[in-house]
């Protein structure tokens, strides 16, 4: 099991992490020794009550905890990246993908496929960080796009479970223009009036959070996720003094009104079936 | 324009002021003789020109993109419009000036331009925050481009923005979700968009006005997903070391018109004098107007509906990928 994996970290050898290996880890807010075993048991969540920092976790995971047990079907699996730029600065692009295609047994940074939450058909598609910080290039911008057509069609509402550093920079401008892609697909799924769920977890930021993820018409975030446009150190660096503390968290964002709620992991299956309930099934 | 004069310039511009003394002594002096140097001087530096600017790399490229004397969204305005009437505010928290818009009339016909606006001093910048716009510049983009919408207008949209402003004020008011519904927004607005790159084309801060049915830029604009210094920085950790890259990284982000015209971005280059657009303001200002008006006329017809399937299937095909066969 692999829970646990630090996604941001590059694609070094597994070994070099100071996190040890075996049963026990710290939490990484609140240094609290942890039972690995407990802590997947509780979804990746610290047990401390007054913690309960959620670690970061994986696109299975989510598909897991979110959806009826086993029916979950994959689409669009083989869809993988080209080299449009032929992008060689310090690491050719290709080479770079395949590392982390090797490291993590993904082809790319989202999955997508329909599945049931509560027996109701749903639409899914999740980014996962532990391929490139779920940056966002041709192919994670193509599944989602192809998730919201299959919306589209199916009147099965959509969920779409974000992480993201932003858009993938060795594909240049057209990475930028996913952003552009998704978004305008999205007018069509709100034309046809069904439902779009937006998933923010930790992080989501820059291009994906400006676009798709921005545009749900319920927002819902895990608690203590770091999100917005700009990354605090650039920010910082343009301000000069010491931001404030919860700064670009989900209860930041919930305060300043762009989050509907945040929900800890362990509900945020009960808080779809209560939300889907609200919007009758289609044919 | 000492302060203004980019590094490859520099030997044509001494040449160029070398010819003007020569000129204005020949003048005062009435020296005859000085005609024929003159001359010969001129052919050297006509050479100079067509080398220097025929084989610009990226990198230089992106320099002439950022010139100070560049010309700004109001010089087009200003120089390619009969009437303009600025529009100001988003109407729910501040007018941001790093945005300008109004209602215009170009070849006698109204609409509605918007579009990043620089500063040309340091108080000029800090009024216009250096071309990054805040979310309130893009609702105030957002604004009149309902208007337009309303009253049946098309729009242009000019940018020209090294960025949205990465700012804690930005972040609270929701900089990411501006961006985003305005994306959003112009993919189905029901009225002709037409786009051009004039300047700098950074990111989601260009992106948040940048969707519409022709996208046209500038010969010696630049856009891309994030801009070459912040590029470098990322890939090479030590700052020396980025900062030598950092004109590799242009070349590696293929961030130029010919680039972003060969994948598909970008429908149409739009020439500048010989040097740059700073080097001739009209010259510039009448291509852009002569390309812009060409564009609005073959979208005049389009009935809405068809117009913005048209604005889903260009941004829907763009990106490459492949569909590997299950083994
Ligand atoms: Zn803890």
């Amino acid at each position: 099991m692999d829970w646990f994996k630090k996604p941001n970290q590059g694609p070094k050898p597994q070994k070099k992490r100071e996190t040890p290996h075996g049963l026990w880890l710290k939490c990484e807010q609140c240094d609290a020794i942890l039972n690995r075993l407990e802590l997947e048991r509780n979804l990746g969540v610290c047990s401390n009550p007054k913690c309960r920092y959620h670690f970061k976790i994986g696109h299975k995971e989510y598909i897991q905890l979110l959806l009826d047990p086993d029916s979950f079907e994959e689409c669009d699996a083989t869809l993988v990246s080209g080299d449009p730029l032929q992008f060689r600065e310090k690491q050719r692009y290709p080479e770079y993908l395949k590392q982390y295609q090797e490291r993590t047994g993904l082809l790319e940074a989202a999955v997508s496929g329909t599945g049931r939450v509560g027996n109701r058909p749903v639409c899914l598609a999740l980014l996962d960080g532990a391929f490139l910080a779920g940056s966002m290039g041709s192919v994670v911008g193509e599944k989602v796009a192809r998730s919201i057509q299959r919306s589209i069609k199916t009147h099965w509402p959509l969920i779409i479970v974000s992480t993201s550093g932003g858009a993938r920079m060795q594909e240049g401008i057209l990475s930028l223009m996913q952003m552009a892609k998704t978004s305008l697909w999205l007018t069509r799924l709100a034309e046809a009036r069904v439902p779009y769920i937006s998933i923010l977890t930790n992080p989501t930021m820059a291009g994906v959070m400006a676009s798709f993820a921005s545009l749900g018409d319920i927002t819902i975030a895990e608690p203590g996720a770091m999100m917005g446009f700009a990354g605090p150190r650039v920010i910082q660096q343009a301000l000069g003094t010491e931001l404030p503390s919860g700064f670009q968290t989900s209860e930041f964002f919930l305060e300043h009104g762009f989050v509907d709620q945040v929900i800890p992991r362990y509900e945020l299956r009960a808080a779809l079936m209560k939300i889907l309930g609200f919007f009758p099934e289609r044919e | 324009m000492n302060g203004t004069v980019l590094d490859f310039e520099k030997p044509l511009v001494e040449l160029e002021r070398q010819i003007e003394d020569m000129r204005n002594f020949a003048v005062t002096e009435n020296f005859e003789a000085l005609t024929e140097e003159i001359r010969r001087l001129e052919r050297k530096a006509e050479r100079l020109r067509r080398e220097i600017y025929s084989n610009l790399t990226r990198w230089q490229r992106v320099q002439i993109a950022r010139h100070l004397q560049r010309p700004h969204t109001l010089d087009y305005i200003e120089l390619m419009m009969s009437e303009f009437f600025e529009l100001s505010g988003d109407r729910a928290f501040k007018d941001d000036k790093a945005v300008v818009a109004g209602l215009a009339r170009l070849d006698g016909e109204p609409l509605m331009v918007i579009g990043h606006q620089k500063g040309r001093n340091t108080k000029e910048n800090l009024m216009r925050n250096w071309g990054m716009a805040n979310p309130d510049g893009y609702r105030k983009a957002l604004r009149m481009m309902k208007l337009a919408e309303k009253f049946r207008m098309p729009v242009l949209s000019l940018i020209d923005t090294p960025g949205a402003y990465p700012g804690q004020g930005a972040e609270e008011r929701g900089q990411a979700e501006a961006i985003a519904r305005n994306i959003f927004e112009m993919g189905r607005l029901r009225v002709p968009i037409v786009v051009v790159i004039i300047g700098e084309g950074a990111s989601g801060g260009a992106l948040g006005i940048g969707v519409g049915d022709r996208i046209l830029m500038m010969e010696n604009a630049w856009y891309s997903v994030i801009n070459p210094e912040r590029c470098s920085t990322i890939l090479w950790k030590e700052k020396d070391k980025a900062a030598a890259r950092t004109p590799d990284c242009a070349e590696a982000l293929q961030l130029i018109a010919p680039d972003l015209l060969r994948l598909g971005v970008i429908d149409r280059i739009i020439p500048e004098p010989v040097g740059g657009a700073h080097r001739d303001y009209q010259a510039s200002a009448n291509a852009l107007k002569a390309c812009v008006v060409e564009v609005f006329n073959e979208l005049r017809d389009i009935p809405p509906q068809a117009l913005i399937d048209a604005r889903l299937e260009k941004f829907g095909q763009m990106g490459v990928f492949e569909e590997i066969s299950d083994e």
